[in-house]
């Protein structure tokens, strides 16, 4: 009994020396006020050292949270309680959170460098004249594969390849019911977008003759499992597939010439926001050309920012894998919001053509 | 009377808040659509072959996990009913369960790889490295791994509690070793056997991470699909409806591995 209550106050006594900590900490940059800034962001997506250089500049200190999906940053600011100034939603979830009323218009001539933006990647369909939100980086869903340990004809310029029998248990592919039944959609040539029951049933029924081929449907674990070769080929996203392409340099990455996804990641401010100021210089700031090349020298995903795009390495930004040609561009599409009812569906048929997997 | 109902009040109130609450939400969920409105659509698509493959998929792989489990359980508790220091090799068997189950998962997926240890030790007999991650196997034995502390423990303590005396009296009486465990031991420790098996079971039923991160999505449970359903698709109502259907299943097994009523006198 003595040893259980003397437990119990060392594990209460670090608690609240913990908490102590916490609260003297946090209180150094007491939030919600003008001089701090909270930012929103994915995980491993900014160079730290520019934080402090904004902060240098300004005087605003930042707070920077992460995230690991777009719905749970959706949620975290529909509850409120956390002053996010500046948050990085994907494409279709700035759309959502327009419709849910969850942003702030932004202030264009708060934010000058906004010239410094490739004009083709502004005012597109998801926010037309970009009055929510201004694109941080963008990307393509494709194939990362091994030529090594695949036959050499496999150059997946085409989805088709993906279904060749030499692949057998080859294959891994995303957990995204957009990614896996826009690629089905994709390889029948309709487009990822279709709102139609019979296109989906039949790129269902494509997909399941592809079963054969697949070894798993993961997420994230793709990128360690590649980099170590357990699997030849991959569907994924080209940023999670450079980061793959870092560590293991025998990899490959492709866009099947019959289209596939274009994503954007975009700043906005949401409706959150305690320093809306502050949000509009970060935002500012993160658009400079200087900028926005050293960060996307620590990033390594494709930038919008044409001025940056002068001062980096030519090699990088002639990597058409990565900078595909406006031609090739012309073939991708970007995901639209489709409405609950039909999220409902496209995930319906991915759960379907899961359960045919066994 | 009245001064023990006011003792039990802050237990009503606990279990009205935290069990009779989240469950009857979910039932109310589960007969809402997209848009709110009341409907039964949802029992209606559950009743599809999808969701019913899934069902009987989910219940497959939940016996075999419990079967297994429980033929190695058994014997283990029984062998450590009969070693020197019991309680220091229960513990050792426990040990690993204080491990965050995440970091288990994450770590069989190294040892199953095809550069990891248990291929490297398949090709000492000059055997071709096989592919044991992502196949039901692999998702088995993970499984089977993580629920075994789970199992031993509830059998330990009801073999630990069996009276020596009614062994030494079978044998007295001329019962071999296997009739004495068929119609004595095992017959007094089929309580510990029942609560192992619910707590194997009823998790089982509706394990979710691990089909993902052993299975690759091989194996789809209900756990999987409730999952699905209220981060992506934020079907709450459809996830709703898969939970009804598991609550249900779970209160069937713990009727039909329920104690008796009025229990034993121990």
């Amino acid at each position: 009994m003595k040893s259980l209550v003397q437990a119990t106050i060392a594990i209460i006594v670090v608690c609240s020396l913990l908490f102590f900590a916490t609260n003297r900490l946090e209180s150094a940059g007491s939030k919600g006020s003008k001089d701090t800034l909270t930012v929103y962001n994915w995980g491993e997506y900014i160079d730290p050292d520019l934080l402090d250089q904004f902060t240098e500049e300004t005087g605003i200190k930042v707070i920077y949270e992460t995230f690991d999906s777009n719905e749970a940053m959706m949620t975290k600011v529909q509850q409120g309680g956390s002053a996010y100034d500046v948050a990085v939603p994907s494409e279709y979830m700035v759309q959502k959170m327009m419709e849910e009323d969850l942003l702030i218009p932004l202030d264009h001539s708060k934010i000058p460098n906004l010239k410094n933006i490739d004009p083709y990647f502004l005012d597109l369909a998801f926010d037309p004249k970009n009055k929510y939100s201004i694109p941080y980086f963008w990307g393509t869903v494709g194939i990362v594969f091994n030529p090594n340990l695949i036959e050499e004809h496999l150059t997946f310029t085409t989805w088709e390849d993906l279904w060749d029998s030499s692949l057998k248990d080859k294959v891994f592919l995303v957990d995204g019911a957009r990614e896996v039944m826009g690629m089905g959609l994709n390889s029948i040539g309709e487009s990822l977008n279709a709102k139609d029951e019979d296109l989906l049933r039949k790129a269902t029924d494509k997909l399941v003759t592809l079963t054969p081929n697949v070894k798993a449907i993961i997420g994230d674990e793709i990128t360690p499992l590649m980099i170590n070769n357990e699997a030849a080929v991959a569907l994924t996203w080209s940023g999670q597939a450079q980061d793959m392409m870092w560590e293991n340099e025998d990899l490959d990455f492709a866009v099947p010439e019959e289209g596939s996804n274009l994503w954007f990641d975009n700043f906005v401010i949401p409706k959150t926001a305690a320093n809306i100021d502050g949000a509009h210089a970060f935002i500012n700031f993160m658009l400079d050309a200087e900028v926005s090349a050293q960060n996307n020298d620590y990033v390594g995903y494709s930038t919008p920012n044409k001025a940056a795009m002068e001062l980096m390495d030519p090699e990088v930004i002639n990597d058409e894998r990565f900078y595909p040609t406006e031609e090739v561009r012309e073939h991708l599409e970007v995901y639209e919001n489709l409405g609950p009812e039909w999220l409902g569906k496209y995930n319906e048929y991915f759960i379907k053509f899961k359960m045919s997997l066994n | 009377m009245t001064r023990q109902r006011g003792a039990l009040f802050p237990y009503i109130i606990w279990i009205a808040l935290f069990v009779i609450a989240p469950i009857a939400l979910v039932v109310y969920y589960s007969m809402l659509d997209l848009s709110g409105n009341f409907t039964l659509a949802n029992y209606k698509s559950f009743f599809t072959p999808v969701y019913l493959k899934m069902t009987l998929t989910s219940f497959w792989y939940a016996f075999l996990i419990t079967l297994f489990t429980l033929i190695i359980a058994y014997p283990t508790a029984y062998l450590l009913t009969k070693t020197k220091h019991k309680q220091l090799w229960l513990m050792l068997i426990i040990i690993p369960s204080w491990i965050n189950l995440l970091l288990k998962t994450y770590a069989f997926i190294g040892i199953f790889g095809l550069y990891g240890p248990i291929n490297a030790f398949i090709e000492i007999f000059g055997l071709e490295p096989k592919q044991i991650l992502f196949t039901d196997f692999s998702f088995i034995f993970v499984s089977v791994y993580i629920f075994i502390p789970f199992m031993i423990i509830p059998i330990f303590n009801s073999l630990d509690k069996l009276n020596p005396t009614l062994i030494y009296a079978a044998r007295d009486l001329g019962a071999s070793g296997f009739t004495t465990f068929r119609r004595v031991i095992f017959p007094l420790t089929i309580d510990g056997v029942k609560s192992g098996i619910q707590v194997t079971f009823i998790p089982a039923l509706s394990l979710f991470m691990i089909t993902r991160l052993i299975a690759g999505n091989q194996v789809i449970t209900l756990g999987t699909a409730i999952e699905q359903q209220f981060l992506v698709s934020q079907n709450w109502g459809m996830g709703s409806t898969i939970a009804v259907f598991l609550i249900l299943s779970m209160v069937l097994i713990m009727f039909l591995t329920g104690q008796k009523k009025g229990g034993r006198v121990r």
